[in-house]
């Protein structure tokens, strides 16, 4: 019953908070109708999630969101100072491929999405049969090392939150 | 006046963040490293400038403005999909997979190479 009534109560949850930040003012008119969208909009748009992402421990999302936030800092910084100290040629750039255990499309998307916004990496490719990615590491001189970060720091986490 | 200086330092904070962005283009020579400068540099410098408006909203104007934080979510959305649009292309136009290491998979890479037949299993 509850199903059928919130196909998706994460989305719903997400809807009623975007729209209330996107009018920018809490009054209880505002909250109606943002209850009123996330209610609606999941169910009109269920048919388009077939095979959608099991979420196991949500919690643990927050968590998740401060690592990353915290990592983007620090990438900025670590960045800004290579692009204004480094001369060109000490500047070793590497391609370095990241053997993926997650299977869920949703967990790889997000996975990569990390990659790019954090230190000094970009995701470029995938393999054909979704099994690595193809990461441009901007200076590195232990290319292991930042594979073995990126697997311990953000997949170990993405493979407790989606199971 | 303590207010006023917050907000600068936010400002100006996030101001120094898009330049050197900026300059990245400029300074990096191949076009995967400019990539990295602009997905990286100016995402702080956006948060920079953002925090600052949210600070000054709170502060001054008196009220709690929000926008700020879906331009930041917004961002966070689609600047890793831009980032790997633009380094498919390129590596479509101007790589050979051979150029590329090895996936360390049965297959290569996406774009030089069609999904194995999943058909075959079922």
């Amino acid at each position: 019953m509850f199903k059928r009534i919130f196909p998706h109560p994460l989305l719903s949850l997400l809807l009623v908070i975007v729209w209330t930040m996107l009018v920018n003012k809490f009054t209880v008119g505002n909250l109606v109708l943002g209850v009123i969208i996330g209610f609606a909009l999941p169910i009109m748009t269920a048919a388009y999630w077939p095979g959608r992402p099991e979420i196991k421990r949500p919690i643990k999302i927050v968590g998740y969101i401060l690592i990353v936030l915290w990592d983007i800092v620090v990438a900025n910084v670590q960045v800004a100072l290579i692009i204004l100290l480094k001369r060109h040629k000490n500047i070793h750039s590497h391609w370095i491929v990241v053997p993926l255990e997650l299977t869920s499309p949703e967990a790889i998307t997000v996975l990569a999405g990390t990659i790019t916004m954090t230190p000094g990496t970009v995701t470029a490719l995938l393999s054909a049969d979704a099994g690595s990615l193809l990461v441009h590491c901007l200076h590195t001189d232990d290319p292991e090392s930042v594979i073995e970060e990126i697997k311990s720091r953000y997949e170990s986490r993405l493979k407790e939150i989606f199971a | 006046m303590i207010q006023d200086i917050i907000i600068s330092v936010f400002i100006v904070l996030g101001g120094v963040f898009g330049l050197v962005g900026s300059f990245g283009l400029v300074k990096l020579q191949d076009a995967m490293q400019r990539l990295h400068a602009p997905t990286k540099a100016t995402t702080l410098g956006l948060g920079g400038v953002l925090i600052g408006s949210m600070i000054y909203f709170a502060l001054v104007d008196g009220h709690f403005s929000f926008h700020e934080l879906l331009i930041t979510l917004f961002l966070f959305i689609t600047a890793p999909i831009t980032a790997h649009f633009m380094a498919q292309t390129y590596l479509r136009m101007h790589r050979d997979e051979a150029d590329l290491p090895p996936s360390g998979r049965p297959v290569g890479w996406s774009i030089y190479q069609d999904p194995p037949d999943f058909s075959a299993d079922d």
